[in-house]
């Protein structure tokens, strides 16, 4: 063996790698200049906030957060959406990598250590999404039975509620997300999906969904919705505080519950009151 | 520091015992699986070859995430198979789990075992056949014995790489290690170091000796040549 | 006994016969089966048009999903490997050092890492990240996925190296000691060149690990690679979760099939003139192989 083919063979590795990274290109958008603002919303809960297939971003949340950042003076263009992973909500926030969140994200003591909340800007409920041919479940009774075949997503709180508190009997699968339970529920293969009514509402609005499935109606839990925001910035709780109850005065908050929950015949609450302040 | 431990929510231990089963029936059926593989691969019919080779390409080069979503989506929502009598969902999805890792980890097992023939010196072979025996008899008596000394550290390898791999298992909710630690993650958001730290702890825990006591076999058993 | 025929006799004119009526037989029976999977999928309503079209009539679903993930996944991919190889190669040698104080830390790091969960250690660099640096949450995913991928399988490569130095004969040392050369001379002008040869095919297999190893990073920490695009396509068109996933499994299949292909081929060439040593480490993900292949013509 020569010196040159050992070279060759030390090479070829090194040219495996630097071709795949010439495809690798493109990727980081530009950063956030000064007059711009980042805000943390979900890309995949349709409803609430969906980057769609034309790179929009629709939704409940996503009009909540406009509007609010509209109150906080900014333009619509001016904003820059950021994936806000359900794990990786607090560590944005504390990092500064984004203003506020607002990302189904319930206000609870646990989170509060890490970061501030404004709002609640909605009040969701647990709840059941099932075929809608499918009247078994009336009460929430009805649901700690060992044939009653629950799905919801791993980790998620309302998963932990349905095993600890009202149907530690039922029979439950987790996955990784709702889409997986949604197929399930076409299937037969499970016979509910259990999260909060606004998620819910959001998949049965979908036009693919129509007249599918339907929510249940059942209140199992309260999840009030807040506006994540760094700790100790009271000066922007504030602002988003009264940036939302100008919302609901002036009708639009009505006028974006309408448009995105309404399809679902999803009875929502009317809009909270305000109580995280300082 | 500890306090969401003492709250006797969290049952870590639990979890991780599932994980060691998941791992234990999963390593048994790899192995077997993995040997039928590799006798198919190295088998005088090309029928049996082609489906190994296929199988093994096409099983190794995707993700294991995705053969445990198609066992879930697949095997169980759509088809209802579920391998078992009953309609637990605990049940279904740690079988539906273990048939998985068995899929992808006996693709491995496959080809250390094929190069573990490798090793093998052809003499040996020869001889068997000069004697009458037949293929099988060949590759059960003389060649695979011969083989399985050989690949001792690589099998032990893919043994530590399924022990971790069984975290996958959490996308389909089986409860193990992974599933627990999500959970945690989620609710305890201000001890996300300690939390991970202490799940890192385990699965040393599980693989270190692994490795250890296998390597430690694999020098006993190796085929001095 | 690399020549397989060796095993069994060459087929007579009935066994070749028995071997076409097996493979007919097989080929029906598969038929069935996946004639019996369709026809469920179809009674279950998987196989609706409105779940698989977008695929192919809607260019978006690329465009804005499956390639931009791909990307994603092939940065992520490209940068572990990048820092991964050398990485790898100086703990593998690390762990051959005459060096009592060398030997022993590399061995730990290395055993270390291999013992944990890739997930756990993207998981925990991501938050290490977080809490002390002030990376942008733009990179961080990527910077998260590519330190977990960085330290498993720097360990692993490490191992591959060092099996594959430890499988060369030893003569080698010897006669390049005879000739006055000293420790790093030998590691680098005779042991490596002759290593990687015989490294080249399990280093491919790590790579096609590393490939498959960045989904990893999509559900847990958000970083948009393909495997993560399937969250995004299924909330858009109607939960077509299983349509989704099949298209995703095929591009990871073919594009490690390429991955694969090009490397066998590569190690072909470099392979060609080989005929001094007989080491060869064989495909395998994690494996360390310490034994040598008889020579025997292939």
């Amino acid at each position: 063996m020569t010196l040159r083919k050992a070279g060759l063979a030390a090479a070829t590795a090194l040219v495996l790698s630097l071709t795949a990274t010439a495809c690798g290109g493109g990727g980081s958008d530009s950063g956030s200049g000064s007059d711009k603002i980042n805000i943390g919303i979900k890309f995949d809960q349709p409803g609430l906030g969906l980057k769609t297939q034309d790179g929009e971003y629709t939704g409940f949340d996503v009009d909540v957060a406009k509007y609010v950042a509209k109150e906080l003076g900014y333009d619509e263009k001016d904003i820059v959406w950021k994936q806000a992973p359900s794990a990786e909500r607090e560590n944005m926030i504390a990092n500064g990598d984004v203003k506020f969140i607002v990302a189904t994200y319930t206000i609870n003591d646990e989170r509060k250590k890490r970061v501030d909340f404004a709002g609640p800007y909605l009040l969701a409920h647990q709840d059941l999404l099932v075929r809608a041919d499918d009247n078994t479940v009336r009460s929430e009774e009805d649901l700690n039975d060992s044939k009653m075949k629950l799905c919801s997503v791993t980790g998620s709180t309302s998963a932990q509620n349905v095993k600890k508190d009202f149907a530690p009997k039922a029979n439950l699968i987790n996955y990784g997300g709702y889409s997986e339970c949604l197929t399930g529920l076409e299937n037969k293969a499970v016979d509910a999906l259990t999260t909060d009514d606004s998620i819910l509402a959001g998949y049965a609005a979908q036009k693919e969904h129509q007249g599918k499935f339907k929510l249940a109606g059942l209140s199992l839990s309260d999840e009030p919705y807040g506006i994540g925001l760094k700790k100790g910035d009271t000066e922007l709780q504030k602002q988003i505080n009264d940036a939302l109850k100008k919302m609901v005065e002036d009708g639009s908050w009505e006028k974006a519950a309408k448009k995105h929950f309404g399809p679902a015949d999803y009875k929502y609450e009317a809009a909270p009151e305000i109580t995280e302040t300082s | 520091m500890f306090d969401f431990l003492e709250s006797g929510q969290y049952d870590v231990l639990g979890a991780f015992w599932v994980t060691v089963q998941l791992t234990f029936y999963s390593a048994i059926g790899s192995l077997i699986w993995g040997t039928v593989l590799a006798a198919m691969r190295v088998s005088p019919v090309p029928l049996m070859r082609t489906f190994g080779t296929v199988y093994v390409h096409v099983v190794r080069n995707t993700p294991l995430t995705v053969i445990v979503m198609a066992a879930s989506l697949g095997l169980f929502q759509t088809l209802g198979i579920t391998l078992t009598g009953s309609d637990d969902f605990e049940v279904i999805g740690f079988r539906l789990a273990v048939l998985s890792l068995i899929a992808y980890h006996a693709t491995f097992v496959c080809e250390a075992l094929r190069s573990g023939i490798n090793t093998v010196p052809v003499g040996q072979a020869e001889a068997a056949r000069a004697l009458g025996l037949n293929f099988s008899q060949v590759l059960s008596l003389i060649v695979l014995p011969q083989a399985f000394r050989a690949v001792v550290t690589p099998l032990a390898n893919v043994l530590i790489a399924l022990t971790k791999n069984t975290t996958v298992a959490a996308a389909i909710g089986v409860a193990e290690a992974a599933l627990l630690m999500k959970e945690m993650i989620e609710t305890e958001s201000d001890a996300i170091f300690l939390v991970s730290a202490m799940f890192a702890f385990g699965f040393v825990v599980l693989t270190l000796p692994t490795g250890m006591l296998l390597g430690w076999v694999s020098k006993r058993v190796a085929v001095k040549r | 006994m690399s020549n397989l025929s060796v095993l069994y006799d060459a087929p007579g004119p009935r066994a070749k016969a028995r071997n076409v009526l097996y493979s007919v037989v097989f080929v029906v029976l598969l038929g069935l089966a996946l004639w019996w999977v369709l026809d469920i999928m179809a009674d279950k309503n998987q196989l609706d048009a409105e779940k698989w079209s977008p695929f192919v009539s809607d260019g978006r679903v690329w465009t804005t999903y499956l390639i931009p993930g791909l990307l994603n996944t092939l940065k992520a991919a490209a940068l572990s490997i990048l820092i991964a190889l050398p990485l790898g190669a100086v703990f593998g040698i690390a762990r051959l050092s005459d060096h009592r104080w060398v030997r022993v830390p590399a061995g730990a790091v290395v055993e270390f890492f291999r013992a944990i969960p890739v997930l756990l250690m993207m998981f925990f660099a991501n938050a290490a990240y977080a809490q002390f640096t002030d990376i942008s949450s733009d990179v961080r995913p990527l910077y998260a996925v590519v330190t977990g991928l960085v330290l498993y399988n720097a360990s692993v490569i490490a191992e591959i190296v060092r099996a594959g130095i430890l499988s060369l004969p030893s003569g080698q040392t010897d006669a390049a000691k005879a000739i006055g050369m000293r420790k790093g001379q030998i590691m680098v002008y005779v042991l490596l060149p002759q290593a990687v040869t015989a490294m080249l095919p399990a280093l491919v297999s790590q790579i096609v690990v590393i490939v498959k190893d960045t989904a990893l990073g999509g559900a847990l920490l958000g970083y948009m690679e393909l495997l993560s695009q399937v969250r995004l396509i299924t909330a858009n068109y109607g939960a077509n979760t299983i349509a989704a996933f099949t298209v995703v499994a095929l591009i990871f299949v073919v594009l490690n099939y390429l991955l694969t292909s090009l490397a066998s081929w590569v190690e072909g060439r470099v392979r060609r003139a080989k005929r001094s040593t007989g080491a060869v480490l064989h495909a395998d993900t994690n494996t360390e192989m310490e034994f040598d292949e008889p020579n025997v013509a292939s």
